[in-house]
């Protein structure tokens, strides 16, 4: 059963966050451990499966991107795995570049703005998703998402970088 | 006598006395244990004959014999330090080789552990003791104390533990509750218990955030509640803070007063001890008055202390911005801003504080609730789980804990990255598995090494445990296709187990750490995550790209070898040249580089790539017409 079937959600690019959460609470009621308390070992093995079954669903769904990912890998489309060199080389020089500006940027404001402007870039790749699911174009959506992949890690990276300037400048 | 019995609606004296024993919440503390009763969704402390709830988590084995907890421990420990121990929770789960972070601490004599766990041993009244059983001693105690007062048999607890209790600690508590004749229906992390009682007294909604300053640990999780489901977003915490820290910063105070009056600077244990009763003497009238004064003597030498509140806020300022940024960071992990936030619940008696109950308020912009007692709270959470567990329909107490984990669990992979399968703040139960692969021709077995922590390299980890998938048949690198699976129960617990898909070879290992992981480690591995995030991934990124441009070279090498002569002596020193470069850069720092090198190698060996190809179609058609020419001859 694939995560949209077992949270009895239409498999979309775009799902109601309320709509996940309130399947996602009713199905863990029904198989959560702790309602199989005093239960039969195989009831509760069965309802452990489930209750992390479920999980793993809610997770997947809930990010925007790993939902995107998840959709198109049932449609057929697979990325290669996470760590791998990038085999796009516009995106090869695009990463390149902007590397070079967090890793030249020397304060937290630079580094929110490199920041800022990345999650503007997330935001907007994400949305043109959409169109593409609705064309099926396997090969677009495969380069949309590896660029998408490459922008949420660079993302981190800020994350990492604002925090590092963040402590060293509250230790100096 | 009646042959009915009727009872007024509410009286009934036992809910579900058909099923035998209460089931009770124990909140097993480090300083201070609670045990607890929930009836029709009510919780209530349970007192003694005093009407204290506390028991003070102190055992005591005397010299006449016998076992003694809580206040009538305590109050041989002057006479008999020897047969007393405190804090025994410091050591659950922990092996000898945790100890150099509680050396000092523990005035006991600790014995390395023996036979089938590593867990330490303490030399208390003249026994070499396990942390389990001492605990268990407390645990018994509490289901005394119960039964006494429910005049009922008390057989099934819900237990608390720190949010931040490792495999070792977890397991371990369950033990002791095994030994002390309690089945554990769960184990649910404090925060969430506090949680519990605030949301179902005030039937809250929304976002809360539980902010837990005890004596010497600090927890801060964010949850949501909606409708009974008690859903974790995130945790985190440093269990090497609390209210001992507070102690200590005036005990210093006041040592250093003496030392500058000239009243002699001997700090041997008998004065810290001494200073350390009296400042917490003081931090504690400090919470409800101005000022305060105390006095200290140390060797027949009497001085004397003033200590006014904003004098304590300067020395206690530093550890309270601590634990304010650590919940930054946790709701940063939630990605959630703080104006979400719809109440912060205060939890362990450090919150009585000004300075933290005014650093909680000014951080989430709204005053701390506060009106259930903060000893009592985890006790009184942990109640309502054990009734809500135990009541056969859900009913009324239709309530729903979604528990997440608190460390990331993951894999040694080449190069000594760190694989993370299970992040950290990941909803349990769950079952996560990725493959990976061989990285030889004809390599036969695969060393799993599961760690936990957030570092990026393995040596910065805290390793839980190494085993063997053997028996991979001969494939060339790559071909092997080994699922490693990670499941972590409600409890929190691990199990990994590794496959190798294509053949079926399975290896199944239960992780039980053989010596428990710290808090303080967990701690610290945590903040060294974050402080050392940058670096930490420029390594990562910087030997992944190593990793993957030999990865590169030995295929490229092992294709050179049989299909060589493909190519012009031209064309050969170009590659060779090219893989050169490739080595080169990859012997260097700079990963741009390595990529560059590797990207030129590729465009470099396409050529060489499709000729192969082309090559091994012609050979595949050839075998078939051979083995047509085979069929025809033989007829």
């Amino acid at each position: 059963m694939d995560h949209f079937a077992r949270l009895g959600l239409p498999a979309a690019l775009e799902i109601d966050a309320g709509a996940l959460d309130k399947a996602y609470f009713a199905e863990q009621r029904l198989w959560h451990p702790d309602r199989f308390v005093g239960k039969a070992p195989e009831a509760r093995a069965k309802a452990s499966i489930e209750a992390a079954a479920l999980n793993d669903a809610y997770r997947t769904l809930k990010d925007p991107l790993s939902r995107a990912v998840y959709l198109a890998a049932l449609k057929g489309v697979e990325l290669p795995g996470d760590g791998k060199t990038i085999d796009d080389p516009e995106l090869l020089m695009e990463a390149m570049e902007a590397r070079e500006e967090l890793h030249e940027a020397g304060s937290i404001a630079q580094v929110d703005a490199l920041a800022a402007k990345v999650r503007d870039e997330l935001q907007r790749a994400l949305a043109g998703l959409a169109r593409l699911f609705l064309a099926n174009d396997k090969p677009a959506i495969r380069k949309a998402l590896l660029r998408l992949r490459y922008l949420d890690k660079f993302a981190e990276e800020a994350r990492a970088r604002r925090s590092n300037l963040g402590t060293n400048l509250g230790k100096s | 006598m009646s042959l009915l019995e009727i009872h007024e609606p509410g009286e009934t004296p036992l809910p579900h006395a058909g099923e035998g024993s209460l089931a009770v919440g124990i909140d097993l503390g480090t300083t201070n244990s609670v045990v607890a009763i929930a009836r029709e969704g009510k919780p209530a402390a349970l007192h003694d004959e005093t009407g204290k709830a506390l028991v003070p988590s102190v055992v005591a084995y005397p010299a006449s014999g016998g076992v003694l907890v809580g206040d009538e421990a305590r109050a041989l420990m002057a006479q008999q330090p020897r047969n007393v121990i405190a804090s025994v929770k410091r050591l659950m789960g922990r092996g000898a080789a945790d100890l150099h972070t509680v050396a000092g601490v523990l005035p006991y004599e600790v014995e390395p552990g023996t036979g089938q766990t590593d867990m330490v041993k303490l030399r208390i009244g003249g026994k070499a003791r396990s942390p389990v059983e001492i605990s268990a001693e407390i645990l018994k105690a509490l289901k005394t104390r119960a039964e006494a007062a429910l005049e009922k048999p008390v057989e099934r607890a819900v237990i608390t533990v720190p949010a931040y209790f490792d495999d070792a600690a977890r397991t371990a508590t369950r033990d002791a509750a095994r030994v002390a004749g309690l089945e554990v229906l769960r184990l649910v992390n404090e925060p969430t218990a506090a949680a519990l009682a605030y949301g179902l007294d005030k039937g809250s909604e929304g976002l809360y955030a539980v902010y837990d300053l005890g004596g010497g640990t600090f927890d801060f999780s964010l949850l949501r509640l909606e409708k009974g489901v008690f859903q974790v977003l995130a945790t985190g915490g440093d269990t090497a803070l609390g209210g001992d820290d507070f102690d200590r910063a005036i005990a210093e105070r006041m040592l250093d007063e003496r030392k500058t009056d000239g009243l002699g600077d001997t700090v041997d244990e008998g004065a810290v001890k001494n200073a350390l009763a009296l400042a917490r003497h003081m931090k504690e009238q400090l919470s409800d008055r101005e000022q305060t004064s105390g006095r200290l003597e140390l060797g027949g030498v009497p001085s004397f202390h003033a200590l006014a509140r904003p004098e304590f806020d300067a020395l206690i300022a530093a550890h309270v911005k601590r634990t304010i940024d650590i919940a930054r960071r946790v709701l940063d992990d939630a990605e959630m801003k703080v104006d979400e936030v719809h109440g912060v619940v205060l939890v362990g008696g450090s919150t009585r504080v000004p300075l933290v109950r005014a650093a909680v308020a000014d951080m989430i912009g709204t005053a701390p609730l506060t009106d259930i007692d903060p000893d009592e709270v985890v006790a009184l959470g942990a109640a309502l789980q054990a009734e809500a567990l135990t009541s056969s329909s859900g009913g009324g107490s239709d309530t729903l804990l979604l528990d997440v984990t608190p460390l990331s669990l993951g894999l040694e992979t080449m190069g000594g990255i760190v694989e993370k399968i299970v992040p950290r703040n990941t909803p349990i139960p769950v079952q996560l598995a990725q493959d990976f692969t061989t990285y030889q021709d004809g390599q036969n077995a695969m060393a799993i090494h599961v760690v936990q922590g957030e570092r990026e390299m393995v040596d910065d980890c805290r390793s839980l445990a190494r085993f063997e998938l053997t028996g991979i048949p001969p494939m060339t690198a790559g071909a092997a296709r080994i699922r490693v699976t990670f499941a972590v129960d409600a409890d929190g617990l691990l199990t990994v187990s590794a496959e190798e898909k294509t053949t079926g070879t399975a290896q199944r290992v239960e992780v039980k750490p053989s010596y428990g992981l710290s808090h303080d480690d967990m701690a610290d591995m945590l903040y060294d995550s974050l402080d050392h995030a940058e670096e930490d991934m420029m390594r990562r990124l910087l030997t992944e790209a190593r990793v993957e441009a030999k990865r590169n070279l030995l295929a490229l090498a092992a294709a050179l070898a049989k299909d060589g002569n493909l190519l012009s002596a031209e064309e050969r020193t170009a590659l060779d040249d090219a893989r050169a470069r490739v080595e080169q850069a990859a012997a260097g720092e700079d990963r741009d580089a390595i990529n560059a090198a590797a990207q030129a190698l590729e465009t470099l060996s396409k050529p060489f790539a499709e000729r192969r190809m082309d090559r091994g179609i012609r050979e595949a058609l050839a075998g078939v017409a051979v083995s047509d020419l085979e069929s025809r001859v033989g007829e």
